[in-house]
Formats: C-alpha cells, sequence, structure tokens
C-alpha cells in the first residue's frame, strides 16, 4: 500500500491513552445463521486510543465494528460502551448510537439532503439542539474537513473524497466520544484518500478514541498505538504498530503483512 | 510560444468568433422533422400512414362535434333544428344536452340553491391542497389545511356545525393522548392508546357531545342527505377522499410489511393480499349489502363513506405495494447511515427513508391515484348517481332519449383533464426533487 502519510509529522501531545475503558467486549460471539462469524471476541479499548484493524476480506473485521454501535446484533458475550451494556433496550442502543460516530465505505450521506442538512439533522432530531446553533456547529465542522463552501449543495454533486470528509463531520456534528471507520478509504480513488486520511490524523491528533477498519498501513503505523490482526472471526494477534510490522508472531498476520505490504 | 507560431503559421485567430444560430435547415421545427419523422425511407413511410391515419379520424368527428347543436331542449328538438339547417344526411352532435342538463352532471340532485356549497368546499379544497402541493406556499397554511376537511364535509352535508366539530375533537384526543404517553409509556402503548380513545369517543361520545352542544348554541346549516349527491361532485368526493386517506394508510402497510414484528408483518401482508386479490366491484357489493350486518344494530352508516371507506382501503393495498417497492430501491446504507446517527425508528422513516422512498414511488403512486380516480365510476352498480349513472338516468327522460356520445365524450373529457393535470404534476415533482447526480 502507498505511504500516503509519510509527509506529514504527527503531533502527539494530545494523543494520550488514558486507563479510562471507553468499550469492552469480553467472549462475545455471533453468528449468521448456521455460521460462526465472530468467535469469543475480547477487546478492551481505553479511552484516546486509536486502534487499526486489518485482516483478510471476510475476516469479520466489519461485522466486529458493527457490533460496537449495535448495526449488527451480537448473540453471546458482552458489549459495553461507555459504560452503557448492549442489549436490546432500545433506549440504550440510541443512547450509544449518538455517542458513538461512524463512517462506512461508501459514506452514506442522504442524497435528498443538503450537505448542512445531512449535518444538522441528527443534532436537531436527536440532541434536540436548536436549528441555528446546529447550523453553527455544522459550519464549525464543514470547516474542519475544510469544505465549508460546499454546504448548500447535494452529496452527489460532491467527488468521493469530499463526501466522505461530509460523513465525518457530520459524524462529528454529534460530538461522540467514539469513532468508528470501515474502510473509509476503500472506495476512493488514490488521488483523494490522502485527504480523507489528513482528516482522520487530525482527529486521532485531538485526542478521539478511534477504531479503524483500514488497510493504510502507512496511517496505521503513524497514528495507531494498536494494530489489531483478524482473521476467520478471530483477533489473531495485536500490537503496537512497530513490533506488529517487524515481527509478526503468527504465520497468518506473515502471510497477510507480505501480501499487503510486499509487492 | 508567441515566436514560433509567427515562423510556423501564417494566420492565428486572436479571439473567437461567438457561436452563431445554426443555418434555418439545420434548427427549430425543421429540423426537429427532418431527424425525427423524415430520416430514411421507413421513417418517411411511417410518417406519412400517421398522418393519413390522423386526417381520417379528424375528418370524420371534427364536423360532427364543430356543427353541433348547442341550444335546443330536447334531442327531437336537435334533430329538427339539424334537418332544418344542414343539407340531408349529416350528422352533428346535440350538445344541447349539456346546456340543459350540466348542473345534473356536476352536482346530481344536490339543491340548485345550495350549489354555492359544494363550489366553496371544492375552492377550499384547492386552497388547502396547495401548500401540501408546491412547497413555496407558507408553511403556516398547512394549520389551515388541517381544519378544512372539516369545513368542506361540514359545507357538503351541512346539518349542525357542532358535528365535525366534535368529530374534529377525536383527533385532538389521540393526539393529547400521544403526547401524554409517548415520554412515559413509550411509542407503543401510546400509539395503541392514541389510535383506541379517539375511536371509543367517536363511537359513544361524540353523537351526544355534538346534540348537547347544537342544544345550547344552535348553529346549522340546511342537512343534505347522501342520496342527494350525484354528478361529477361524487366522483370528486370519492375520489379525493380516497387519495388522501389511501397515501397515509398504504404507507404504513407498506412499512409493516418490513416490520419485523410478526404480528404486524402478517396483518399487513394478509391486508393488502386479501384487498388486492378481490376486484374492487366485490369489494364495493360488500360495502352496499354486507358491511350493515357487521355493524352494531341501530347504526345508520352512511353508503357513501362506506364507499369511501372501501376504496380507500383498496387504494391503500395498490399503494402499499409501490411504496415497498421503493423503499426496496433503497440501499441498506441509508437505513444504516440513519441508525448510525441514533435516529429513532419513526425518525428515519419520516427523514431519510420516506423521502426517499416516496420520490422513487411518484409514477407509481399516481398511476394509483388516477385509477382509483376513474373506478369511481364503478359506484353506478350500487345504486350511486356518478356521472355515469346520472347518464343513464338522463337518458332515461322523455326528453334525451337515445342520446349517448355527447354524454360520454362530456364524461370522458372531464375524466382526462383530471388525470392528465395529475400525471403532469407527477412529472413536475419528478423534476423539482432531482438531487445531483444520485
Ligand atoms: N448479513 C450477512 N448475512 C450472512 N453473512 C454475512 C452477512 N454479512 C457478512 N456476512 C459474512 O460474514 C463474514 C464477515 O463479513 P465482514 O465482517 O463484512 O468481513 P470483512 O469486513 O472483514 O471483510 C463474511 O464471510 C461475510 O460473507
Ligand atoms: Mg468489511
Amino acid at each position: 500500500m502507498t505511504d500516503t502519510t509519510a509527509a506529514r509529522t504527527i503531533d502527539r501531545s494530545q494523543m494520550q491513552v488514558s486507563d479510562e475503558v471507553a468499550i469492552e467486549i469480553s467472549n462475545m460471539n455471533k453468528w449468521y445463521g448456521s455460521f460462526h462469524v465472530l468467535r469469543d471476541i475480547d477487546l478492551t479499548v481505553y479511552r484516546g486510543e486509536r486502534i487499526v484493524i486489518c485482516g483478510p476480506s471476510g475476516s469479520g473485521k466489519s461485522t466486529l465494528i458493527r457490533c460496537i454501535n449495535r448495526l449488527e446484533e451480537h448473540q453471546a458475550g458482552k458489549i459495553v460502551v461507555d459504560g452503557i451494556e448492549l442489549t436490546s433496550d432500545l433506549k440504550n442502543i440510541d443512547k450509544i448510537r449518538s455517542e458513538v460516530g461512524m463512517c462506512f465505505q461508501h459514506f452514506n450521506l442522504f442524497p435528498h439532503l443538503t450537505i448542512l442538512e445531512n449535518c444538522t439533522l441528527a443534532p436537531i432530531w436527536v440532541r434536540k439542539t436548536p436549528k441555528r446553533e446546529a447550523e453553527e456547529i455544522a459550519m464549525h465542522f464543514l470547516e474542519k474537513v475544510k469544505i465549508p463552501e460546499q454546504a448548500h449543495k447535494y452529496p452527489g454533486q460532491l467527488s468521493g473524497g469530499q463526501q466522505q470528509r461530509v460523513a465525518i463531520a457530520r459524524s462529528l456534528c454529534m460530538k461522540p466520544r467514539i469513532m468508528l471507520f470501515d474502510e473509509p478509504t476503500s472506495a476512493l480513488d488514490p488521488e483523494m484518500i490522502k485527504e480523507v486520511l489528513d482528516t482522520m490524523i487530525e482527529l486521532a491528533e485531538e485526542g478521539m478514541t478511534m477504531l479503524c477498519v483500514t488497510h493504510e498501513m502507512g496511517f496505521a503505523r503513524q497514528v495507531a498505538n494498536r494494530v489489531i490482526f483478524m482473521d476467520q472471526g478471530q483477533i489473531v494477534e495485536q500490537n503496537e504498530p512497530e513490533a506488529f510490522f517487524k515481527n509478526p508472531k503468527s504465520d497468518r498476520t506473515k502471510l497477510f503483512l507480505s501480501q499487503i505490504l510486499g509487492h | 510560444m508567441s515566436d514560433t507560431h509567427a515562423q510556423t503559421v501564417s494566420f492565428v485567430r486572436e479571439s473567437m468568433i461567438p457561436q452563431s444560430e445554426p443555418p434555418a435547415g439545420n434548427r427549430g421545427a425543421v429540423l426537429w422533422m427532418r431527424e425525427n419523422l423524415f430520416s430514411g425511407w421507413f421513417n418517411i413511410i411511417t410518417t406519412l400512414i400517421s398522418l393519413y391515419v390522423i386526417w381520417w379520424a379528424l375528418s370524420h368527428t371534427m364536423p360532427w362535434v364543430i356543427r353541433g347543436i348547442w341550444d335546443a331542449s330536447s334531442l327531437t328538438e336537435c334533430r329538427e333544428i339539424r334537418d332544418a339547417t344542414l343539407p340531408e344526411g349529416t350528422s352533428a352532435a346535440c350538445w344541447a344536452v349539456l346546456t340543459d342538463r350540466w348542473q345534473q352532471l356536476m352536482f346530481g340532485f344536490y339543491p340548485r340553491e345550495l350549489y354555492w356549497r359544494p363550489v366553496l368546499s371544492l375552492i377550499i379544497f384547492l386552497a388547502a391542497i396547495a401548500p401540501v402541493l408546491f412547497p413555496h406556499t407558507p408553511r403556516k397554511a398547512l394549520a389551515l389545511t388541517a381544519i378544512s376537511p372539516f369545513v368542506m364535509f361540514w359545507l357538503l352535508w351541512g346539518g349542525s356545525v357542532w358535528f365535525p366539530v366534535s368529530v374534529a375533537l377525536g383527533f385532538v384526543l389521540g393526539w393529547a393522548a400521544w403526547r401524554a404517553l409517548a415520554p412515559l409509556a413509550g411509542t407503543l402503548i401510546a400509539s395503541i392508546v392514541a389510535a383506541a380513545l379517539p375511536i371509543i369517543y367517536w363511537l359513544y361520545t361524540a353523537g351526544p357531545l355534538a346534540r348537547e352542544l347544537e342544544q345550547a348554541v344552535a348553529l346549522s346549516i340546511e342537512y343534505v342527505p347522501s342520496q342527494d349527491f350525484g354528478g361529477f361532485m361524487l366522483s370528486f368526493i370519492i375520489g379525493i377522499a380516497g387519495i388522501i386517506l389511501s397515501l397515509p394508510l398504504g404507507i404504513l402497510l407498506a412499512l409493516g410489511r418490513q416490520s419485523d414484528l410478526f404480528i404486524i408483518n402478517k396483518i399487513s401482508v394478509g391486508f393488502i393480499e386479501i384487498i388486492r386479490g378481490v376486484p374492487l366491484i366485490v369489494w364495493l357489493f360488500t360495502a352496499s349489502l354486507l358491511l350493515n350486518y357487521f355493524l352494531p344494530p341501530g347504526t345508520n352508516f352512511d353508503l357513501m363513506l362506506r364507499v369511501i371507506i372501501m376504496v380507500t382501503l383498496f387504494a391503500a393495498a395498490y399503494i402499499a405495494e409501490v411504496v415497498r417497492g421503493g423503499l426496496a430501491a433503497l440501499p441498506k446504507g441509508q437505513y444504516e447511515g440513519a441508525d448510525s446517527l441514533g435516529l429513532s425508528y419513526w425518525q428515519s422513516m419520516r427523514l431519510i427513508i420516506l423521502p426517499q422512498a416516496l420520490k422513487i414511488s411518484i409514477p407509481g403512486i399516481v398511476n394509483t391515484f388516477i385509477g382509483l380516480f376513474k373506478d369511481t365510476t364503478l359506484v353506478v352498480f350500487i345504486g350511486l348517481l356518478d356521472p355515469i349513472g346520472l347518464s343513464n338516468a338522463i337518458r332515461a327522460s322523455t326528453e334525451w332519449n337515445g342520446i349517448y356520445w355527447e354524454l360520454f365524450v362530456f364524461i370522458g373529457l372531464l375524466f382526462f383533464i383530471c388525470c392528465f393535470s395529475m400525471s403532469r404534476y407527477s412529472l413536475y415533482l419528478e423534476k423539482k426533487l432531482q438531487r445531483g447526480h444520485n
């Protein structure tokens, strides 16, 4: 993979990991019908951590992070987010979803609403923020992702990179404490990947707790404080990026890294 | 750069000449005709054949239409005038039946001196529907839209003003129950109570309450029974009420059919399949004959109201399937995007999913509406006097016995104007809702 982030020096001053637990997953299992997609997942994420999840296609990465905000339901084990356990209680689910932002591979912007409306929708309806204030917040974050001038356009009129940055801004407008990214750059043309990664790096520098499924190993090396490798529904290996890339322990990790890095 | 040019090229244009119109043979109507009608021998032949067919059809009908006689009081008189003024053997329409009976075709047997009431209702309807159809009208007008059905009801049927008022109170009651209960008991219980409370109220309290109020403050206009309603007024009332009521019901059914809740899902599927699988005319007979057996004895449930309910249910089943198609066409990511932001089910439906699904469904929905409106003519079979029923009645009179075409041309034309307007509106709406590329 290209080292798209190499040029930038990262400001690590804010990137402190606290010992407060943000997400606690213990002994979690999930099935699709009879297909055991996640097996005995144990994962503790501390506030301020930047975790990159990688692994071959179909290994369950998306399913894992989608379980964290209940886009998928787990069948066994426990997931606690911000001290709230995920059960079928709808109130808890809505509460967690409003605290956890998510960015998707295909952006999932709302095409019938303007960029600004995309960003103000959830604050207005979920947080009950007055419209004027929600618009100010939205403009603030649109400036942060560097597209305030597009506020009154529709998503269909923007490039992929711009749409993904809007999607990030839309999540940020809810002032989330945790951000989930599911391959945010995989659907983008190469020249747009950098602008999205830069936005994510900025977020990391501000101390956001982040879980990213991505194959951008340059990003992982620079920003992550932990890299997790998944295969066949299991967490096979996790380590600090340095050690993870230099001395992968399991054979599966070695194979995966050789495939993704060594061409 | 310019130096090299100067050496190698003898002339370089410094400024561009503005684009000019293409020559006359290549533009406007001439170009269009050349490209669409006369390109190639096959097109030329089909064009000529079409022109001949059009000419043939028009040359046989137009003289009949144009020569039509407008001033006569019976068909016999029409024929006398025709024979006196036109050469023998020429045919001529007898439009006089329309000038003589248009009021009946429009209003049925509604009292003549009260025609202003349905006309005023129509005006109120058009004013009330405007803010719904055209979003640039002020939003405040929607409040008036909400009370307009009750005003129109009162104008059309007359009687005590307290009756529509007490019916409207039922809606207020349901709304208040929902507002009070939703935060305390959750949406499910709140919606059940909000639906049940008004029904109980309408069945047991609304009638006596209206009578009490009328006794306290008498405020009524002349009552007109449903039997006197007829003509296009009847078609409009049934059609418009059916259209307005079937849309929300159809949307709810479509959502129900998508629901994970077993009971709701099965009820929706069963309802849609049963209603859709039986011809409308059977449902209308059910409405006119059977429904009385199921209702509590003593309730004299107005036939027109029963027809409106049946037509609504029938159209709702179709709308539900059209909307389901729209829902299915939305990418899963839209649901996930809405969910991931913490929007509740109803919020994500109302703000994200339905606006897009309905936009996709517009052609199908309008198609259903047009079908519904035309199907109102079926009520003639259960004895209601819609325009077709009235044309039969008019033909049964001694003056107009034997007249067919003129009445049907008129009825067809009016229906066409209404349906064509709906179709044009749907095109306008689709265009207006276009957003960027996707
Ligand atoms: N809704 C679903 N129903 C059944 N199987 C699914 C569903 N979603 C994903 N899967 C399967 O679960 C496995 C893991 O999927 P996913 O989490 O998307 O993998 P990754 O994101 O690592 O590529 C895959 O084998 C996929 O086919
Ligand atoms: Mg995936």
